[in-house]
């Protein structure tokens, strides 16, 4: 930001970037292909997001631009489509640091009668397969901090993540209200290295689309990726108890409005259709970072073509 | 008042009373969860920097701060003196707080005070200050090249690098910015 090259230079400085990106995408794509997923496009332009306290959707007219594409594509997998997969852009108002864009390129996929357990293993192999087609060798170096991609997962609950790399327990730092402070500072760093980390049950309340664990109903079947410190993508067990979903949607919707936000629409359609869901799972990843960390960029403009300040 | 969206580098915003400029920002946000804002603060006051983190529903006062037009008097061996030509009013500032500023300042020279409630806390020069050259070496006869540069010093007794040509009692205008040679000032 400091420096004064224009952005035409910047963007060509970019090229190397770019390139990489777009060999990022095509094999994410055959991946997906390869292994019996049907690639869908589902509208970007929707009359009503899912109701998430801390997501703010960009308003377009009277209707918004998807914060992810997810009620759609749950739609699609309660119409008897199993496995599918999308690539679209996706909107958030308010999001912009070194590691978020208001728009930016979400990776998303849902598996038919499975849970969290398979998004896990999509990760690692997506992961490998990546490693092998983008690198010499399998191993990512980002931040000062390698992972290895062909050498499977770290797998850890956030209780015991907070546990070890905080020292406090999750109870206590939730009490405290600090759960997002404790999680950037104390443990993120710490995760996605030497292998990646796939993080997972967490807290009920933090994850209002997920399944609560059946041992544990205070649990969600929520999961996580981190490489070298980079959180990567969210996945549940996907909530399919219709009436549980509009309880938890209005909850946020209660958290929404103490915030101040006013256009709150709850999503009727979505909830018409979510009791002939069949028990599925979804994965959201986004690819830009994803694109950071094979390319070494610093930051989320690095592997950008532009800038929302470049418009 | 400012909302946690509206924090940059270069906000200036009050806290527990004093005024501080934001010098270094970063927006975080952990999936799904609440939107953080890490700012590195620097107390206008007394420059001692700081860590904070603040989230969506915080908000911030702007600080108070007012720029005023004043005129260089003297420097009594403590404090350089300034006044407000249209109220008369004097402010005193501290060597800390004119920094490298000390170099620049000559009889009348007008600068923007940084004022916080009614007390002086920083200076902003010209960019450019006219100063006569004090001593220098006489002009090399003969070398034309434009690149050899040689010391200069100003009436305010500060030295700096400057073209080969230039002589005693001439007038050049220096980037109070970088402590850099700018031109050759006719006059």
């Amino acid at each position: 930001m400091d420096d004064v090259r224009t952005s035409r230079q910047r963007r060509r400085g970019r090229k190397e970037n770019l390139k990489i990106r777009a060999r990022l995408l095509q094999s994410v794509r055959v991946f997906f292909i390869e292994r019996g997923f049907l690639e869908v496009e589902t509208p970007v332009r929707i009359p009503a997001p899912a109701p998430e306290a801390h997501i703010d959707p960009v308003r377009s007219g009277q209707w918004c631009l998807h914060p992810s594409p997810e009620l759609c594509m749950k739609r699609l997998v309660a119409s008897g489509f199993e496995k599918i997969f999308q690539i679209s852009r996706v909107f958030r108002e308010g999001e912009r640091g070194s590691n978020h864009l208001p728009e930016f390129t979400m990776l998303e996929w849902y598996r038919a009668g499975e849970d969290y357990c398979a998004l896990m293993s999509d990760c690692e192999a997506l992961l490998a397969h990546l490693g092998g087609e983008l690198l010499d060798q399998p191993v990512l170096e980002y931040g000062g901090v390698s992972a290895r991609l062909d050498g499977g997962t770290e797998r850890v609950t956030v209780g015991e993540a907070f546990r070890r790399h905080a020292g406090r327990s999750l109870n206590e730092i939730i009490a405290e209200n600090s759960f997002e402070e404790v999680l950037t500072e104390a443990v993120e760093p710490r995760l996605g290295h030497p292998l990646p980390t796939l993080l997972h049950d967490y807290p009920i309340e933090l994850g209002s689309l997920a399944r609560a664990k059946s041992s544990d109903p205070k649990l969600a079947e929520r999961v996580e990726l981190y490489v070298a410190g980079i959180e990567l993508g969210n996945g549940f067990s996907e909530l399919v108890d219709a009436h549980e979903q509009r309880k938890r949607f209005e909850a946020e919707i209660e958290l929404k409005r103490a915030r101040g936000v006013e256009w709150n629409p709850m999503p009727e359609k979505f909830l018409t259709d979510l009791p002939h869901m069949p028990e599925c799972a979804g994965m959201a990843l986004g690819l830009d970072r994803l694109a950071m960390l094979f390319t070494g960029a610093e930051t989320i403009d690095e592997v950008s073509a532009f800038t929302p300040e470049e418009l | 008042m400012y909302k946690a969206a509206d924090l940059k580098k270069g906000l200036k915003v009050e806290i527990d009373d004093e005024p501080y400029v934001i010098v270094g920002f970063e927006f975080s946000k952990p999936g799904k969860g609440q939107a953080l804002y890490r700012c590195r603060m620097k107390n206008m006051i007394n420059g001692n920097q700081m860590d904070r983190t603040y989230r969506s529903g915080d908000s911030f006062k702007p600080a108070a701060l007012e720029e005023r037009t004043m005129q260089y008097l003297f420097h009594d061996g403590t404090f350089y003196t300034f006044m407000d030509s249209k109220t008369y009013e004097q402010v005193h500032l501290t060597d800390d707080q004119v920094g490298e500023g000390k170099n620049f300042l000559i009889d009348n020279l007008e600068a923007e005070i940084l004022m916080w409630q009614e007390r002086p806390i920083g200076i902003t020069l010209p960019n450019f200050v006219n100063l006569r050259i004090t001593k220098t070496e006489p002009a090399a006869r003969g070398d034309t090249t434009s690149n050899v540069t040689k010391l200069v010093t100003v009436e305010t007794g500060y030295s700096l690098q400057g073209p080969a040509f230039l002589e005693e009692g001439e007038l050049i205008a220096v980037d109070t910015r970088t402590g850099d040679y700018g031109t050759r000032v006719k006059g």
